[in-house]
């Protein structure tokens, strides 16, 4: 990075930031704090709620999940359009009706204060470990590529972030997240368009798409049925329903933005335009890491992509068996090359028979040349046993540092950057609003003054964006980054969905039997994590299910429920 | 304290097309549709 570079990353986001400080100050209303103005528009709710779900880890990993797999991660989010139009039809008007500060508050309405307690604690474990990862993964691939010390890039980021959230709250979340998505669309449109713009010098856009058809990176549905796969059509679309149903619809971090709204027209439009954009914003970014890897066939990659972990297994005594290996993968790779050019010759030629052994043939050298690399990962494992084999997520950055201009540098370091505030403040506004709400003003201290509530979620706020930083610090994850938050969200959000979905379609159901059931749902779905390896999607429809069903068994084991819940507290 | 959602604000949408919440819901639905046939023709095209 150069000045350029830096004048761009500093003015960004150091601008954005104090933007946001400014254009909310003087704020004196916990409501105002907790929720904004209440004059958001639906434009500014739906780029907030996809600014909240886009952190930095989406940038950095999903196109390096492109590169490993092609396009088949996109149906992750399969279930997302069906679950924002549920959350718009039965949660979205409830919880308006009872003009709610959380969403955990709505259970206490319904059911009883244990059981809001309940719900409040989940989101705050589970939302406490995702804030940390959201804020150390960046960290890592940045002080790795850019040298950068990583506890400073951590603590950096994390005070930039605490700093307007804990000033402006809500409004000032909205408010830089409509300029921080903006930065991060026109990064990613930039990077896409100059790498397709470097492929030229090779291959045009179709024929890179042929490549990459022809190495199976472009199948984006899977209809079987195995549930080993962690990605198909069914895991996605009923594993992913439960996800983005429990993410969008009890998800404090998410709840908070859309109850932001004018009214419930602005906040149901918001959701809808999510439900549109999400799918094909994910494709995007996946189809930006298959371009990466269709350039790399013409330009030869680095055997390891994480290129300081690979250096320092160099230095160990393995050195010399690593460098023979990355010799022999260059020529594999150079091989590969002629092989894929020689079949995108013959594929123009119109001899398809020819061309499909020339595929065959291309392939095969491919798939040499990768055996090389998963023999190189092996041993940089061994050379260095604390080094993480998985790569990933600094295929994109190595490519932006390696073959983008100055200038553009910087504003994609900037993107990685604007993501993680971006995602960050609204969760630790999220986090705030619940200890606040829930915890602080429903038990410790339920008679005090608005100005001291205020107080309180401000201190709150500040709180949880140290642990978070502190988290980040003492952090070790070897699993792909979003991965790790998925599989995190995952293990939690099925139980809290479960509690929900009880609480708004079970009227005879009370607080008691979901309290019990949902303890005995998370243990199970934990001690399930650890024992069956299944694709982590299933965890969202086991936990719910599982809570459903236990709700309804130790409420018929109790007798009947005599505490009827109160009018619009459920569907009408 | 708890916020009146009006029947008006509940169905109707202001939008110029889609004047009702299940014919914006339809569109999101149908939108779906649209792109999961086009990723797999996307993979037919270019395997």
């Amino acid at each position: 990075m150069n000045g350029v570079d830096w004048a761009v990353l500093l003015i960004t986001i150091l601008g954005i930031a104090g933007y946001g400080i400014w254009g909310t100050r003087g704020q004196r209303s916990l409501r105002t704090y907790l929720h904004g103005s209440g004059e958001t528009s639906w434009m500014v709710i739906g780029l907030s709620v996809m600014a909240t779900q886009a952190s930095a880890i989406t940038f950095l990993s999903t196109p390096g999940q492109g590169y490993e797999s092609g396009l088949g991660f996109v149906q992750n989010y399969f279930g997302a359009p069906f679950a924002l139009i549920i959350i718009s039809v039965v949660f979205l008007p409830i919880f308006r009706r009872l003009n709610v500060d959380t969403a955990y508050e709505f259970l206490g309405s319904r059911f009883d204060s244990k059981t809001r307690l309940l719900g409040a604690a989940l989101f705050l474990l589970q939302r406490g470990l995702s804030t940390g990862i959201t804020i150390y993964a960046p960290a890592i691939v940045l002080s790795t590529v850019l040298g950068w010390r990583m506890d400073l890039t951590i603590i950096g980021s994390g005070m930039v972030a605490i700093a307007y959230t804990v000033s402006g709250g809500s409004a000032a979340v909205n408010l830089t997240q409509k300029y921080q998505i903006g930065v991060i669309f026109i990064g990613m449109i930039a990077a896409f368009f100059v790498l397709v713009s470097k492929l030229s010098g090779n291959i045009g856009f179709h024929d890179a798409l042929s490549v990459a058809g022809g190495m199976n990176r472009l199948e984006g549905v899977d209809f079987s049925f195995d549930v080993n796969k962690r990605y198909t059509f069914w895991s996605g679309l009923l594993g992913g329903l439960f996800l983005a149903l429990s993410y969008f619809g009890t998800d404090q971090s998410q709840v908070q933005r859309y109850l932001s709204g004018t009214s419930l027209r602005e906040s149901r439009l918001g959701l809808m335009f999510n439900a549109i954009c999400k799918i094909p914003m994910q494709f995007f970014i996946l189809l930006l890491g298959v371009m990466l890897f269709v350039f790399y066939q013409f330009e030869p990659p680095p055997i390891f992509f994480n290129q300081t972990a690979w250096n320092n297994a160099i230095a160990t005594e393995s050195g010399s068996q690593l460098q023979s290996l990355a010799r022999r993968y260059e020529a594999e790779c150079a091989a590969a090359k002629t092989a894929i050019s020689h079949w995108l010759e013959l594929s123009h030629n119109n001899t398809p028979a020819l061309a499909d052994a020339a595929r065959a043939k291309a392939q095969a050298a491919y798939q040499q040349s990768q055996a090389t690399r998963a023999e190189a990962k092996r041993a940089l494992s061994t050379a260095v046993p604390h080094a993480s084999s998985n790569d990933a997520d600094y295929v994109f950055v190595t490519f932006i540092l390696k073959h983008l201009p100055h200038g553009l540098i910087g504003l994609l370091i900037t993107v990685f950057l604007a993501a993680t505030l971006s995602s960050k403040a609204a969760e630790l506004n999220a986090l705030g609003s619940t200890t606040t709400v829930d915890l602080y003003r429903h038990i410790i201290a339920p008679q005090a003054t608005e100005a001291h509530y205020l107080l309180a979620s401000r201190c709150f706020t500040a709180m949880w964006g140290l642990i978070a930083i502190c988290f980040a610090l003492f952090a070790n994850m070897a699993e792909n980054l979003i991965q790790a938050v998925n599989i995190v969200g995952s293990i939690f959000y099925g139980v809290v969905l479960g509690m929900f979905l009880v609480a708004f379609f079970l009227r005879r159901i009370g607080g008691t039997a979901v309290f019990y059931a949902a303890i005995v749902s998370q243990v199970t779905v934990i001690v399930l994590y650890l024992t069956i390896p299944i694709s982590y999607l299933w965890y969202n429809f086991i936990g719910c299910a599982l809570c459903i069903v236990l709700s309804a068994c130790l409420q018929i084991g109790l007798g009947p429920n005599d505490r009827e819940p109160a009018r619009g507290v459920t569907p009408t | 304290m708890a916020e009146r959602v009006t029947d008006s604000e509940n169905k109707a949408t202001r939008l110029p097309v889609f004047r009702t919440w299940p014919a914006v819901y339809a569109f999101v639905v149908a939108t779906f549709v649209l792109w999961v046939t086009l990723l797999a023709i996307l993979a037919r095209t270019f395997s």
